[in-house]
């Protein structure tokens, strides 16, 4: 075994505390290769090496992500457009700190600065979808070259989406007053002890805040790893169902977690065997699109854009679904 | 004087809020705060992430929950 090979099964995949936390269970009286055993390890372990990666992981982005506050974001895109422009907010939207509340405020100072429809909604639509620590959290479940393909996919689902959406002329479609708003710029620079206190009040913050998704998760993770047999399924997401990855799009849609709360289910679901494009397509649609921030979007631009947004990245969805479930034996 | 918290009502707006309080009662300030949700009003200011702090109409900060010393400083 290689140096890479052992970094990443004990570093990132935790090897070691799948090992002890067996131990424990063995030790507990429960047999680990039981079910109940078996359930016990996988949610125990799951929960313990989400938080631990999480606190890490959040902490070293939320010291990247200092550094470009969404004025800066702003400033950088400006004046750009073409499909070079669309790229740039996709990348920019995975590194600027981001919340979902934040979405509306950001998307009036964005079009009220004048940058382009499209690349505002590259940057709305990368945003969620490829978060720096999603991606590092992948690489630990599954494996980097899927990891690698998840962020390749989610960018070019921003960028095309961003430039269709630019592309079909909807900037009547904005609210009026957003055009009204002035733009200021007020970005003082920070000193690096406020980098530190800014990451790990973001740490504190998203931890208190994704904790019960992350125990829903790994509990609906654990229970279809254990006890829901596989022919049920296989018959309702089986690689052969064409079903399958429309089926887990319009599940994901209304469900409203975060990327850390789904990584087990999607864990358990590809250990079952549904197809990787299927279980993808998932992720996307619980991230990129839920009730809530389509609700809030509404406030600020009208139905068919807002329809046009959904649209445009179900499709996408769907499409990544299809093409990844063809190709799964490239990665598994 | 009056402090604006700017935000759509989320737990750090109250947050900031609730420091903003503190702060001018510690100063010895009268303090009136308002809590401005409605979007146009908030961009209007040119914040772009929430919560944003206001005091007489001058954007304090934006996208932080300030303690209630931090306030005091910039009162």
């Amino acid at each position: 075994m290689n140096i890479f090979t052992w970094m990443n099964d004990q570093l990132l995949r935790m090897q070691w505390l799948n090992d002890a936390v067996g131990a424990g269970v063995a030790a507990a009286g429960l047999d680990p290769a039981s079910r109940i055993g078996a359930s016990v390890q996988f949610f125990v372990y799951d929960v313990i090496k989400i938080f631990i990666l999480l606190s890490v992981l959040i902490f070293s982005i939320s010291y990247v992500q200092s550094y470009f506050p969404p004025e800066r974001t702003r400033r950088i895109l400006g004046g750009r457009s073409g499909i070079g422009a669309n790229t740039l907010g996709a990348l920019l939207g995975t590194i600027t700190p981001f919340c979902s509340c934040s979405s509306i405020p950001l998307f009036i100072g964005f079009t009220a600065a004048g940058l382009p429809l499209g690349v505002t909604f590259s940057f709305l639509i990368s945003s969620p979808l490829v978060d720096m620590a999603s991606v590092i959290l992948l690489a630990s479940i599954f494996s980097w070259p899927i990891a690698l393909a998840y962020v390749a996919v989610g960018l070019l689902v921003a960028i095309v989406g961003g430039t269709l959406i630019g592309k079909l002329g909807m900037e009547s479609q904005v609210a009026a007053f957003v055009r009204n708003v002035p733009v200021t710029d007020s970005d003082e620079p920070m000193a690096r002890a406020e980098r530190v206190i800014f990451a790990r009040d973001q740490v504190l913050d998203i931890v208190r805040k994704v904790w019960p998704y992350v125990l829903i998760g790994v509990g609906i993770g654990a229970a279809i790893h254990n006890w829901v047999p596989a022919e049920a399924i296989s018959t309702l997401l089986g690689q052969d169902k064409w079903w399958a990855v429309p089926i887990a799009t319009v599940l994901g849609i209304p469900m409203y977690a975060d990327i850390f709360g789904t990584l087990p289910i999607a864990e358990a679901l590809v250990a079952r065997g549904v197809g990787l494009g299927t279980v993808l397509a998932f992720m996307m649609a619980v991230t990129a699109l839920s009730l809530p921030s389509l609700i809030l979007l509404k406030r600020v631009v009208k139905l068919p854009l807002l329809a046009t947004f959904a649209g445009v990245v179900t499709a996408g969805i769907l499409a990544i679904g299809f093409t990844f479930n063809v190709i799964t034996h490239w990665f598994i | 004087m009056i402090i604006k918290i700017l935000g759509s009502g989320c737990k750090k707006c109250v947050a900031l809020g609730e420091n903003a309080k503190v702060a001018a009662e510690a100063a010895g300030k009268q303090a009136e705060i308002v809590k401005i949700t409605d979007f146009a009003e908030i961009a209007a200011y040119g914040v772009m992430s929430t919560p944003g702090l206001v005091v007489d109409e001058k954007v304090l900060s934006a996208g932080k929950v300030l303690s209630a010393e931090e306030i005091g400083r910039l009162l």
